[in-house]
């Protein structure tokens, strides 16, 4: 017996269909009703659910209450263990993070959530990165790498992952926009956190080429050359997001994952550091600053990193930065450049060009980096 | 009797199927395949059973557990496997691009395997050998020509053991110089074969990799910032993988030479190219051909194949020992090259495999080459044109523009219309008795497809390729299932792929699978 | 300006202007001139290649080129006692049969479903070497004996992050040059000594140069030199005590009487499929193989494929794949992913495991026996010979051995010479090689020698040293 967590965020989507840009906030989901929108989410999550039926006999749905999950999943057959009762018909993101968690505290195998990047957030503020989780899009705005490209897709491979299919699990990120600025027609995606993911590992013929690398190994080997080429009595600023991350791991030293580390002769002197802090360290020691792109779309600075300030980043100096990336988070950018917003112009003009990104040990890539 | 309605534009195809057990399945004991000659009696008598002086320590205790099968049957077994495997002699092969699947005459064939090729010993007298060595030595000659090069070695194996040989030269002249420590790093490009990147890593070489301009041309302005006097050597195809050549190739050459460092030409990509422009010209140092791609030998499922090693002058002297000479009316094996690597393979690399190039240079000769180039790249434009028209398909880079002998595709508007990828597509297309093969990974081209047709497929031949998957599209659209649960007409079926990255489940060998599939 | 191209040839079936014409005018151009736009005229040949004239049709080559094949000498028309790493070993016709098929010459790198029959026999060829040295895992072949030790070594190298390894003394030369290459700079080889009576590891030796920076020993049974090395299990155990691998080179052809390396002690295991079914070929027909255990930390280091079975979708079908596509290794990250594949010596390793299948357990052991009956009986005879020693080292030969001539008085290049005058190939010359040993040669015999072929060297040889 397999057991599946499912929460419907009903009101996720209703936004889209009238030209609202999400639904955060009581104020938005009440014009969005007003203008006459519709729940979408739970047909969405019906459109998935349906590619599991093949295995329903062997399946129990964990859920929440009513339109969060129970009244889809028992439609299509399914059994259900509902552990969450949502206070009344509307529902919101509070009822969304602590269904997450009573689901997640029954133990299940698969976390299935119906929504948008905001439900997403919500999740991960619940579940963080302890439970495997994959996002069924209903949302109007999907940043967010955590989540299927279509309900069926997530159906399909939520089956594969419960019939034991060549599925390997990854951490994506959980990004959302600044929802004011996306109204207003400007996407600021932020990075929030890390859902583990199911991944579907294609049979992946080529005789020819090297044995490559998963992306897990690929982080620790950029890793390891960083370490490799550390320098004595040098401060070493590093930046958010996984494969930055995998440096910590690789020192064995305590890490933040959003936020900003500080390490000198492999040593952390300052775990989470702010704008104040950095300022200080590299005023004090010769500093290099480590990046990797975060929250989508390329950006190395001004997502999720506001510590790494244009005043932290002019003293620190563009030969001091080292970029990181894996193979795959490029090829993902299809050509288009990193980017930096660092609020000041002329700290971006400075920093743009042609960087050696880091993609593995000993490997480098030449890549532009631009102005975002 | 009714005429036969022969107007199906798809072949109608269904590979063999034997279902034939894992040859240990077949053993019965007491069964022989083939009996080994005996020993003389007077050998007997002179010297006993022979294995009794066997040290105690060193005898094997129990007889190898291999199959016991009559002749029969093995043959029967290994033909009935043959028959399941798609030779680039049965199918039209375009759909392994990169490969350059061209014919393998079969006349090259027969005299490959004439008992004064396959019963040489490699340490005969020189005397003994002067009929392969001469052959070695013109094809030397024939490649020098082709390439400007002043010297070619046969001992790399293939292709990537080429690229290798290159960078241990590169490592040697630098080390001769006085440079080895300084000059560290090796450049490529995205589009050159991933061993570009990786023999030259395992000589112990950073490795920078340059990303492709909106044209798909290697990102110049990025290469210049990339070279520098820590540059050992560029390695790279030209044209790329993408079938786009870089004009500006000279110019890359040229700030590489400024800057100390040597040009590696892999021409794994060159078959659109003999007898239309040469690595000489584009200042190459070293270049390199698979003599199983361009020069038409087989693949041999994967070798044994050959990579033809060309350096010019300066770095004769570094080659992997010996070369073939010519002296007072003799061949001779060249030891004599004071700064050699060494060696790569053992002897003298696979001498069968260069004199069957031999046989394909000597059916064409020159015009014969240039011929091949052009209808290989007149094939090519004409698949890409004809691919092109429909819907969903696509390819990046210098739209509108003639490429050389290959494209890579992409898929992605039709996977985003129908939800069908391109490794989804690969396995329908056995189903018409063709392969198609994606792309290296990882995938730059997003739903990749690479096709090469070469010189050897006839424009019916194209057409039937071209209606083949333009007949695969249209079920995307209109029939997707039949393509997720592909192949229906193929030896098997999907195959359940979850064992292979478990270390306890994965079966590498029977013995294995044995022991993890036991039942209580 | 225009090179003329070679028009209605046989293997270009669009070198027929008609087809030409119709095809360029889809195209919109005029005639090929118009393609390769993309090349600049600069670089472009501005005339036709400078290569000799093409035979005019297929019997013009064949004659041609069997013309030329006829000024070689073959291991047919003369007695062959050479090896050193090719050996002269019958061929069943089978073998020959099997992989000359177009099925498997021109088959390449298809998926598991348009070459299931590719993928199948070479899961068999690894299953039946597996048996043959006991071990779990075999790899699809890379180029050679050399090519599979070197590629060991740097497995090694990288499952205990050590960069040196210890090579027996007894090593052929053009071996280690291929290994030196191969690991330079990754990895340094050192040469351990020998015994000089025996041929076998100098054990005082390899405790001295073994240590805490040591990723491997490197040892080979039979050795290169012909001799059988009897201290497997040892050299194991002192390899293994310093936290080093064992890794032993065999020839498999052995396998039917000796000991698989499996039984004393080796990690890894490599060796040539060439004596398996395979034609000389001038040395074009080595392959190499790799053998471990199966367990992660061996498997995760091959650069190599390794085929594997598992079930499809239809319920009694075998279907097959790779395994462990990605190698995530926990090994040595910082050099992973450092080694290449390509194109190697699939076919040879198909053509093995027909030879092997047909062989089967008795078949290896006669074949065995039969060779070291056949090449104790050289030695003997030749023991006969004024001043020659049969064997060199006072240890059991396999199918090499090691003649000394030095009490003769001649050279071993004189002797050859005389040799090739009775239509004989003598032993390799190791003079130069092992110039320690003076004038000695390693002989090769194996059971296509009859004992008349025997007899008739060591006649020959009794003449030419006796006169």
């Amino acid at each position: 017996m397999k057991k599946v967590g499912l929460i419907v965020n009903p009101i996720a989507g209703m936004g889209g269909k009238v030209g609202l840009k999400g639904t955060d906030g009581i104020y938005i989901l009440d014009k969005a009703m007003r203008m006459g929108a519709a729940p979408e989410a739970p047909a969405k999550a019906l459109k998935a659910l349906e590619k599991l039926l093949p295995v329903k006999d062997r399946l129990l749905i964990v859920t929440c209450s009513g339109n969060m999950g129970q009244i889809q999943a028992e439609n299509l057959g399914f059994r259900t263990n509902i552990v969450y009762w949502s206070k009344g018909p509307s529902t919101n993101s509070d009822d969304t993070k602590l269904g997450a968690k009573g689901i997640m505290e029954k133990g299940v195998d698969l976390l299935l959530f119906v929504g948008g990047d905001g439900t997403a957030r919500d999740v991960y503020e619940s579940v963080g990165n302890k439970q495997l989780a994959l996002g069924i899009p209903a949302g109007v705005k999907i940043y967010s790498p955590v989540y299927a490209n279509t309900p069926e897709k997530a159906g399909e491979l939520a089956l594969l992952y419960l019939t034991g299919k060549n599925i390997t699990v990854k951490e994506e990120e959980v990004v959302d926009i600044d929802e004011e600025a996306f109204r207003n027609d400007m996407v600021r995606t932020q990075l929030y956190g890390y859902l583990k993911v199911p991944v579907d590992k294609k049979f992946m013929q080529n005789e020819k080429a090297p044995t490559p690398l998963s992306e897990e190994a690929t982080q620790m080997a950029i890793a390891l050359d960083i370490i490799d080429h550390m320098e004595k009595d040098l401060c070493y600023i590093i930046g958010p997001g996984t494969t930055t991350r995998a440096i910590m791991q690789a020192l064995n030293l305590p890490y933040t994952l959003l936020g900003v580390d500080v390490v000198m002769n492999r040593e952390i002197i300052k775990k989470d550091a702010s704008e104040r802090d950095l300022l200080y360290y590299a005023s004090l020691y010769p500093s290099k600053l480590i990046l990797t792109p975060t929250g989508g779309q390329g950006y190395l600075l001004g997502r999720g990193n506001q510590q790494i300030s244009s005043e932290v980043v002019k003293k620190i100096r563009k030969e001091n930065i080292i970029i990181v990336s894996t193979n795959n988070k490029i090829i993902e950018l299809r050509g288009k450049p990193l980017l930096v917003y660092t609020g000041d112009k002329k700290t971006d003009e400075m920093l743009k060009g042609y960087y050696r990104v880091k993609t593995g040990y000993e490997m480098e890539m030449m890549y532009r980096v631009g102005i975002g | 009797m009714k005429r036969i309605n022969r107007n199906h534009k798809i072949r109608n195809f269904h590979q063999a199927k034997w279902d034939e057990p894992i040859i240990f399945e077949l053993s019965n004991k007491g069964e022989r395949g083939i009996l080994v000659p005996n020993s003389e009696e007077e050998i007997v008598e002179a010297v006993g059973d022979g294995v009794s002086k066997i040290p105690e320590s060193m005898k094997r205790k129990s007889l190898p557990n291999l199959p016991e099968i009559n002749q029969k049957r093995v043959l029967m077994h290994y033909l009935r496997l043959s028959q399941e495997t798609l030779g680039a002699d049965l199918n039209i092969e375009i759909g392994q691009g990169t490969c350059t699947m061209k014919y393998n005459p079969k006349i090259n064939e027969y005299i490959a395997c004439l008992p004064e090729m396959t019963e040489l010993h490699p340490l005969q007298d020189e005397s003994t050998v002067q009929g392969i060595l001469e052959i070695m030595y013109k094809t030397d000659l024939c490649m020098r020509e082709i390439s400007g090069m002043d010297q070619f070695t046969f001992q790399p194996g293939g292709g990537s053991h080429a690229i290798f040989t290159m960078a241990s030269i590169v490592r040697k002249y630098h080390r001769e110089n006085g440079e080895e420590e300084q000059r560290d790093e090796i450049i490529t490009t995205v589009y050159s074969h991933p061993s570009d990147a990786a023999a030259p890593a395992t000589k112990g070489y950073k490795v920078i990799t340059i990303m492709p301009d909106e044209d798909g041309y290697p990102d110049y302005e990025a290469f210049k910032n990339a070279v520098s006097e820590r540059t050992a050597a560029f390695f790279v195809a030209n044209p790329e993988d993408t079938g786009v050549f870089n004009p500006r190739i000279k110019e890359f050459t040229d700030l590489v030479r400024k800057a100390g460092g040597l040009n590696c030409y892999d021409q794994a990509n060159a078959n659109g190219l003999l007898g239309i422009t040469r690595a000489k010209e584009a200042g190459f140092d070293m270049c390199f051909f698979n003599l199983h791609k361009i020069f038409s030998t087989p693949h041999g499922c994967g070798g044994p194949a050959g990579g033809a090693l060309g350096v010019v002058e300066k770095l004769i002297d570094y080659l992997p020992k010996p070369i073939v000479g010519f002296k007072d009316g003799k061949y001779f094996l060249d030891y004599n090259l004071e700064k050699s690597i060494g060696k790569v393979r053992l002897f003298n690399g696979v001498p069968q495999t260069v004199l069957k190039a031999y046989a394909w240079i000597m059916s064409l000769g020159a015009e014969g080459l240039y011929e091949a180039a052009k209808v290989a790249v007149l094939n090519n434009n004409y698949l890409f044109k004809k691919l092109l028209e429909h819907k969903g398909v696509d390819a990046p880079y210098i739209k509108g523009k003639q490429r050389v002998e290959q494209v890579r595709y992409t898929l992605e508007k039709l996977t985003e219309d129908t939800g069908i990828t391109t490794s989804d597509i690969s396995r329908r297309v056995m189903d018409f008795g063709m392969h198609y093969w994606t792309s290296h990974h990882p995938y730059y081209v997003p739903e990749p497809i690479t096709l090469e047709p070469t010189e050897t497929p006839s424009k019916e031949d194209l057409d039937e390729y071209i209606r083949t998957l333009h007949h695969i599209f249209d079920e995307a659209y209109e029939n997707p299932g039949i393509i997720k649960n592909a192949p229906h007409r193929s030896t098997i079926h999907q195959v359940d792929e979850s064992s292979f990255d478990d270390p306890e489940k994965w079966a590498p060998t029977w013995r294995v699978y044995l022991k993890k599939t036991k039942e209580d | 300006m225009t090179i003329g191209g070679y028009k209605n040839h046989p293997y270009i079936p669009n070198s027929a202007e008609e087809v030409q014409e119709e095809m360029l005018k889809e195209l919109g151009l005029e005639s090929l001139e118009d393609l390769h736009e993309g090349i600049p005229e600069e670089l472009k040949l501005k005339s036709k290649m400078n290569l000799p004239e093409p035979y005019k049709s297929e019997y013009e080559l064949r004659r041609a080129m069997e013309k030329t094949l006829k000024k070689n000498k073959t291991c047919k028309d003369y007695i062959n006692f050479l090896g050193a790493g090719c050996w002269q070993h019958y061929v069943p016709a089978i073998c020959d049969e099997i992989n000359s098929r177009s099925e498997f010459l021109t088959a390449y790198a298809g998926e598991p479903y348009n070459d299931h029959g590719r993928f199948q026999t070479l899961f068999e060829y690894e299953s039946l070497v597996a048996e043959l040295v006991d071990m779990d895992v075999v790899n699809v072949p890379t180029f050679d004996w050399p090519q599979a030790a070197a590629t060991s070594i740097r497995m090694a190298a990288r499952i205990t992050d050590r960069k040196e390894a210890l090579v027996v003394g007894t090593i052929d030369r053009q071996k280690l040059l291929i290994i030196k290459n191969y690991c330079d700079p990754a990895v340094e080889i050192k040469p351990i000594n020998y015994n000089k009576d025996t041929g076998r590891m100098d054990l005082e030796d390899l405790k001295d140069k073994i240590s805490d920076n040591t990723a491997a020993v490197y040892f080979e049974n039979p050795s290169f030199l012909g001799f059988i090395e009897e201290q497997g299990q040892t050299i194991s155990d002192i390899a293994h005590n310093a936290g080093a691998i064992s890794i032993v080179g065999v020839d498999p052809s052995s396998l039917g009487v000796l000991k698989p390396p499996s039984h004393y002690g080796a990690d890894i295991i490599c060796g040539d499929l060439q004596p398996l079914g395979i034609h000389m070929n001038y040395g074009g027909g080595q392959s190499g193989f790799i053998s471990t255990r199966d367990e992660e930390k061996f498997v995760m280091e091959f650069p190599s494929r390794l085929f594997g079975v598992a079930p499809t979708i239809v319920e009694g079908e075998y279907g097959f794949g790779d395994i462990a596509y990605e190698r995530t290794s926990f090994g040595n990250l910082r050099e992973k992913g450092k080694e290449f594949v390509g194109t190697q010596t699939a076919l040879w390793g198909i053509t093995a495991g027909v030879y092997l299948s047909l062989m089967g357990p008795k078949g290896m052991y006669e074949l065995g026996q039969n060779i070291m009956q056949k090449s104790q009986y050289a030695i003997k005879e030749l023991n006969k010979i004024k001043g020659v020693k049969g064997s060199k080292f006072n240890s059991t030969n396999f199918k090499e051995f090691v003649v000394d001539f030095n009490d003769t008085g001649k050279t071993v290049e004189g002797i050859n010479k005389e040799l090739l005058k009775k239509g004989i190939f003598g032993g390799k010359d190791l003079s130069k090689d092992f110039p320690e040993l003076g004038q000695c040669g390693l002989y090769c015999v194996t059971e296509i020698h009859l004992k008349e072929d025997i007899d008739m060297l060591v006649d020959s040889i009794k003449e030419i040293i006796e006169g």
